[in-house]
């Protein structure tokens, strides 16, 4: 499939079975669109365990320098790591537009 | 040289699967499917066929094994029936959208409940819409050349799509025929070793079966859409290649005895044999009656149906199977909407026979012809009848 975005892509356009030649596809589409909430760390009380990068479905969870975690372009922000946070340390913050 | 050959259809489509050189088979029994693939694994077991034969626990696995084999390249094959080609229902889809050159014999068989393990067309009526080839056979030489054909239009690059080959169960399965069988040297020059255009190899990685968003779906579909409808000029191609070295020649529409016909049967499948015959009696008694036989049933014929029954004024269209609760039989809705647009079109008038292997003789058809000529002058007070039905 070409390269453009996939919104613009005609039937013609498509390779033969909507097979993808060339991987990377899944990391070009940031799933964190979606996100109508966002988890949001308290740096504080984090005991840096990395329970929330271990319990994240999505791969949407990374790990900074010092051994903190944020969230990634792909959060859909499911909530799961603030449920399961040991300390509680954090918190669901709304998307506001 | 060409040789002929008297043995079981089922049996002479496991050759032609042998001699078109399969390399992947997976399959499951179910009657009256079963004498192919178990030849076919006796064929593979003794060294008389190289090729991976893959038994599983049910249809659903054999089409995805299938799917799997075919993805890395192989030249697959498989048969099924009824009860199997409706458990196989999601994944004929895929292997359609995925564009995976599979071919695979159904052995017409209604569907359960009742349960019936007899002839009609119920199964494939159901399984219409998948987007695979789907071919009609009447007769042995015919199992067996569009056996070996309908691997050398699947895998044509521009074409892609799997195959079914249906064939009457019992009634042409299981029937002793005499037919020609090609050498060796001849199949393999028709249809060379299978070339993917894409497979599952760690040399150049591929994702098959990928996700497709809302901005995307439809394009994808129209692309399937548009494979099949140009795989048409690719099918006839390779129908008058074979023709060319056979003398067989096969076309989507097949005419008999239709010269000034004012009056067409429209079948499909080996009961178009006994149609003839009834079209050779009423021809003697002077009756202008002649016979359409549909071979191509996706991509449909629309051009060549139009053509077919251009001059006549009455179509009879015989269905093998009901569309429970809707507009007409499935065959009767597909040929009223190729005519709705045709200027001077024929009326049409539906018989549904045969259902769950009720007997078909000649005389069912004389009479099936000569009540609709009566309900022609008529104004039709059904829109279709199911044929020989009591009460």
């Amino acid at each position: 499939m070409s390269s453009k975005p996939m919104d613009q892509v005609t039937w013609q356009e498509i390779e033969v079975g909507a097979i993808l030649t060339e991987p990377g596809s899944a990391r070009a589409y940031n799933t964190g669109d979606w996100r109508s909430q966002y988890p949001v760390w308290t740096k504080s009380r984090c005991i840096r365990c990395g329970v929330c990068w271990t319990v994240c479905p999505e791969a949407g969870i990374s790990e900074e320098p010092g051994g903190y975690f944020d969230m990634n372009t792909y959060c859909k922000g499911c909530g799961i790591c603030a449920k399961e946070c040991v300390t509680g340390c954090i918190s669901m913050v709304p998307e506001e537009e | 040289m060409a040789h002929r050959v008297g043995m079981e259809v089922s049996i002479a489509v496991s050759h032609a699967v042998q001699m078109s050189r399969a390399e992947a088979i997976a399959a499951y029994p179910i009657t009256p499917q079963t004498h192919i693939v178990e030849h076919l694994s006796s064929m593979v077991a003794n060294g008389d066929l190289e090729a991976e034969f893959v038994n599983v626990e049910s249809e659903h696995s054999a089409m995805s094994t299938c799917i799997g084999m075919s993805a890395t390249g192989a030249r697959t094959y498989t048969a099924t029936s009824s009860q199997g080609l409706a458990l196989m229902n999601e994944i004929l889809f895929i292997a359609s959208a995925l564009r995976l050159p599979i071919v695979m014999t159904v052995a017409n068989r209604a569907l359960s409940g009742p349960l019936s393990i007899w002839n009609d067309h119920g199964d494939i009526m159901a399984a219409r819409d998948i987007g695979w080839i789907q071919i009609f056979v009447e007769n042995g030489q015919e199992s067996f050349d569009h056996s070996v054909m309908a691997f050398k239009i699947a895998e044509n690059h521009q074409v892609l799509l799997p195959t079914i080959i249906n064939m009457d169960g019992f009634i042409l399965t299981h029937v002793v025929e005499a037919m020609e069988f090609p050498d060796q040297e001849m199949v393999d020059k028709f249809l060379p070793p299978y070339h993917p255009l894409f497979h599952l190899t760690p040399a150049k990685p591929v994702t098959m079966g990928a996700f497709a968003m809302p901005e995307i779906y439809t394009e994808c579909k129209m692309a399937h859409q548009m494979a099949l409808t140009n795989s048409y000029d690719h099918i006839l191609n390779v129908w008058k290649e074979w023709g060319n070295l056979t003398g067989r020649h096969y076309q989507p529409v097949e005419k008999y005895k239709t010269e000034g016909a004012k009056v067409l049967l429209l079948t499909m499948g080996c009961l178009s044999e006994v149609a003839e015959v009834a079209v050779d009696e009423m021809r003697e008694a002077g009756l202008e009656v002649g016979l359409l036989k549909l071979r191509l049933w996706r991509p449909f014929p629309f051009a060549e149906l139009r053509n077919a029954v251009a001059g006549s004024k009455l179509l009879i269209v015989i269905d093998r199977a009901l569309s429970l609760g809707g507009a007409a039989p499935p065959v009767l809705a597909e040929v009223r909407s190729a005519l709705y647009a045709m200027r001077g079109r024929p009326q049409t008038a539906s018989f549904v026979i045969g259902l769950g292997g009720r007997d078909i003789a000649p005389g069912a058809f004389k009479e099936i012809v000569a009540q609709a000529q009566e309900e022609a002058q008529q104004k039709p007070t059904e829109e279709y009848h199911i044929f020989g039905v009591r009460g």
